[in-house]
């Protein structure tokens, strides 16, 4: 289906896209730094940006989108707020809930950053949800890669690796990506329980058939979501018992768009994206815990290298999502041949090192 | 790529000293079934057949080869249908077989840590007994390897609801192309830096050998049913699929057979398949025993709407199990009714399908060979199997120019050249028409970036440039 407006919008923005290829060409030449920005959404996120700031918003808009093949085309400043929108319409979503930050988050900065909602593993990232983009390199050219089809193995899979790869390969223009039906029911359970426990049975119920789409824990309290057929939820809801709640797509808001009490004020926020059974991690501070276990929060002044240890010992790796210094290297540390394999990706599609540098790691 | 700088007795010396004379296969003799995979027509003797046993083995014979500028290429169960393992003349195949075991199961984590030579099937056996399994599974799942289906990224029937290799992948372990370790990825669900685990996986052996890998787990459904509906015709067999999406219904297969298939699967397996019809449809819904009842009464109803003449549900597992016979043996079933037949893997929008069916049918005339359509309706991939016999002259090359064709009709709709299979040897020439020289030379570079030596699987996956630009020439000229 193409949209109202697509015509007139197709030149205009065919434009906008040859101008960000020339302003990269430009800067290549001279030797300048670009700092990526769509809606400004996740400055907090990555290291310090260097660079002149490469406008991205006005790009946007949504190019295509077909219900039945489940498939939504947008452009990269196109903001997730009016592609939810769209498909609300059509009774469908993206099935990786992530944040909208107030509507100022763009499907190129959610991409370029990675970030999913407490759906992630029940359905998947924004990273399994990707079918195809458009970029631009650090050499000024403009790719297609993938497409708008389910399955695509011909070349690398160019799209998924810009999945948080904070726009240090490409300029996204583009992306094309599956979505999924609303499902029919929903209902979330709270119960009482201490964060060891809950993360036990987090991982029990994961483990069972039923139509599981989000376990979180925080303040003392587990949230299980269930979603799909009503009758499915409703056999959930019996079987693993908890207070049903009246109301609880806030909680659940709350917790994508980091808008509970727990991400208030600004004491270092960090990630630990671990195994999902991995136990409890004792070293004080606040916690909530999303994802089933796999992903932990943690609030507070802590030593780096102790929590990078912690969070290796539980089969994952550690960041430090937001606030505290973000002069230093904020992601975990690579191995050395990590580190060679990345900087030869990073060289072959940016030579000059011009697009966002030192945004991921300072020798990235 | 570098010149080899050792005699192939150098070379087995060396590598006999590391592995040992049992797990090196030096004979031609020997060595003649590992001259192909599962597409036959491409084949090639390698100069070496090595079976390391350990992880260290496989380092060390790959700093061998990359000291020495001899190619290697990775092998797992051989069953792969793009010509993607087949041999190189100077290098040496690096069979993986050696390597099946499960290292580990973590039911509570819903983890298996396995060896690259695991069967598919034996992980989701293995899985079984704590109600859990592993989801990709390829038709080939009970002798394909996991380390194979991470090479290609393969799919199966279930992937609309469950993804494809690449969304059921934690990490792996991989040798490099200078024989280093490297763990990619890890037990969480994503990793720092760049996310190579989305890159290597489906990167057709091209960038390094993984020696380890995490899958997911899922807890096996409660319960599963599958309804048959049969349509008097292909458009309507592709209304009533767009009808159950549109329903918000993500089945757990939705697959897809055409006339000439019906005929030569029903003949096959007996599963009690209409063969009047044009186009048959096997819908499968899975989950909670609430959930499958209520979505497999829905579907049955949707079919009957868009106009099935004849719809069946599975009542039992053995009926479920029969009604999928017939298509789970359309590849063997087709066998049967030509001495040879050759397999496509397009993908296509859904909505294109009758377009590109009534296309496929006018140059199966024109060509003069049959062809028989099985459909993964529920993610668009199409295989359609061309009837021909090698025997008669000029037959084979009449089928992949055919092949070639339908593959940039694919292109041609908003399709790709593959959607599970891979390029290997077999689709270079079609990877011009999907991609251009600055994709390719990008796709280059990312190779150069793991492989600077070009010592990985050479010549296969992604086309030199100059080849491109001759085909293109051809394709201009209008040959």
């Amino acid at each position: 289906m193409k949209r109202k407006g697509v015509e007139d919008g197709e030149s205009i923005m065919g434009d906008i896209s040859k101008e960000l290829v020339e302003k990269v060409v430009t800067a290549r030449e001279e030797g300048r730094a670009l700092n990526i920005v769509g809606g400004g959404s996740k400055s907090f996120f990555g290291r310090t940006a260097e660079g002149e700031p490469l406008e991205v918003a006005g790009h946007s808009g949504i190019i295509s989108y077909n219900p039945i093949e489940l498939v939504i085309t947008a452009r990269c400043g196109t903001t997730m707020e009016e592609i939810k929108q769209a498909l609300a319409e059509h009774g469908q979503v993206c099935p990786f809930e992530s944040p909208v930050f107030a509507g100022r988050a763009t499907l190129g900065g959610t991409l370029a950053c990675n970030f999913s909602g407490p759906a992630r593993p029940c359905l998947g990232s924004i990273r399994d949800a990707v079918l195809g983009t458009r970029l631009i390199n650090g050499k000024g050219e403009e790719m297609k890669f993938g497409g708008q089809v389910m399955k695509n193995v011909a070349g690398y899979d160019v799209s998924r690796l810009q999945a948080g790869a904070l726009g240090t390969l490409g300029v996204i223009t583009e992306i094309s990506m599956k979505v999924l039906p609303i499902p029919a029911a929903t209902a979330t359970v709270a119960m009482e329980m201490d964060v060891a426990e809950s993360i036990g049975l987090m991982n029990r119920v994961a483990g069972q058939p039923a139509p599981l789409s989000g376990s979180a824990w925080v303040d003392g309290k587990l949230y299980l979501r269930f979603e799909g057929a009503a009758s499915a939820v409703e056999g959930a809801v019996k079987k693993f018992g908890g207070e049903v709640m009246e109301e609880s797509s806030a909680f659940w808001e709350g917790v994508t768009e980091q808008t509970l009490d727990f991400f208030q004020g600004d004491a270092p926020l960090w990630r630990l994206s671990v195994k999902s059974n991995a136990p409890h991690i004792d070293a004080g501070g606040s916690w909530l815990v999303d994802w089933g276990g796999a992903q932990r929060w943690l609030r507070g002044d802590f030593d780096k290298a102790e929590l990078e240890r912690q969070a290796s010992e539980a089969g994952g790796h550690l960041s430090l999502f937001r606030y505290g210094d973000r002069s230093g290297e904020v992601f975990h540390t690579a191995s050395s041949v990590q580190q060679r394999l990345q900087k030869n990706l990073k060289a072959a599609f940016d030579p000059d090192r011009i697009l966002n540098p030192g945004r991921l790691y300072s020798w990235l | 790529m570098n010149e080899t700088t050792i005699s192939k007795a150098q070379l087995a010396d060396a590598i006999r000293q590391l592995v040992g004379a049992d797990n090196l296969i030096i004979d031609e003799e020997t060595q003649k079934p590992y001259e192909c995979d599962g597409l036959s027509v491409y084949c090639e003797m390698p100069m070496l057949v090595v079976l390391p046993e350990t992880r260290e083995q496989v380092r060390a014979v790959m700093k061998i080869c990359h000291d020495n500028g001899v190619p290697v290429v990775a092998r797992g169960a051989g069953t792969g249908l793009c010509a993607g393992a087949m041999p190189n003349r100077d290098g040496i195949v690096l069979s993986l077989a050696r390597f099946s075991r499960i290292l580990e199961i973590d039911p509570q984590a819903r983890i298996a840590r396995v060896e690259p030579g695991v069967r598919n099937l034996a992980i989701s056996e293995a899985a079984g007994e704590y109600g859990l399994y592993y989801a990709p599974d390829p038709s080939s799942q009970i002798a394909c390897t996991i380390g194979g289906n991470v090479a290609e990224n393969s799919g199966g029937v279930h992937c609309l609801k469950y993804g494809l290799t690449v969304h059921n992948i934690l990490g792996f372990e991989m040798i490099t192309a200078d024989g280093e370790v490297v763990q990619i990825g890890c037990e969480a669900f994503d990793s720092p830096g760049y996310d190579l685990n989305a890159l290597l996986i489906g990167s057709e052996g091209l960038l390094g050998v993984v020696t380890e890998i995490t899958v997911k787990l899922l807890p096996t459904p409660e319960k599963a049913r599958v309804v048959m509906a049969a349509f008097d015709d292909v458009e309507k067999a592709g209304n009533a699929v767009a009808a159950v999406i549109a329903n918000g219904i993500i089945p757990a297969g939705l697959e897809m057979m055409d006339s000439h298939a019906i005929v030569a699967a029903e003949d096959f397996a007996k599963a009690g398949y209409p063969t009047e019809a044009k186009a048959l449809l096997l819908c499968e819904v899975d989950g909670t025993i609430e959930e499958v009842e209520e979505h497999i009464e829905k579907v049955e109803k949707l079919f009957l709407e868009q106009g099935a003449f004849s719809c069946r549900k599975s009542e039992s597992e053995e009926e479920r199990a029969l009604l999928w016979k017939g298509r789970k043996s359309a590849f063997p079933a087709v066998g049967r009714i030509s001495p040879d037949y050759y397999c496509m893997d397009g993908t296509i929008p859904r909505s294109k399908l009758a377009h590109v069916l009534l296309e496929i049918e006018k140059m199966s005339d024109s060509y003069g060979l049959r062809v028989a359509n099985v459909f993964h309706a529920g993610d668009g991939n199409l295989h359609p199997l061309i009837l021909f016999d090698a025997n008669v002259p000029g037959e084979l090359e009449k089928t992949e120019e055919f092949g070639g064709k339908i593959l940039e009709l694919s292109v041609d709709v908003g399709g790709c050249i593959t959607g599970e299979h891979g390029v290997g040897k077999e689709k270079l020439r079609q990877m011009y028409k999907q991609f251009n020289d600055r994709e390719l030379a990008q796709f280059h570079a990312i190779k150069d970036a793991f492989d600077p030596q070009g010592l990985l699987n050479p010549g296969k996956g992604i086309p030199e440039l100059r080849h491109c630009q001759e085909y293109r020439s051809i394709e201009a000229e209008g040959c």
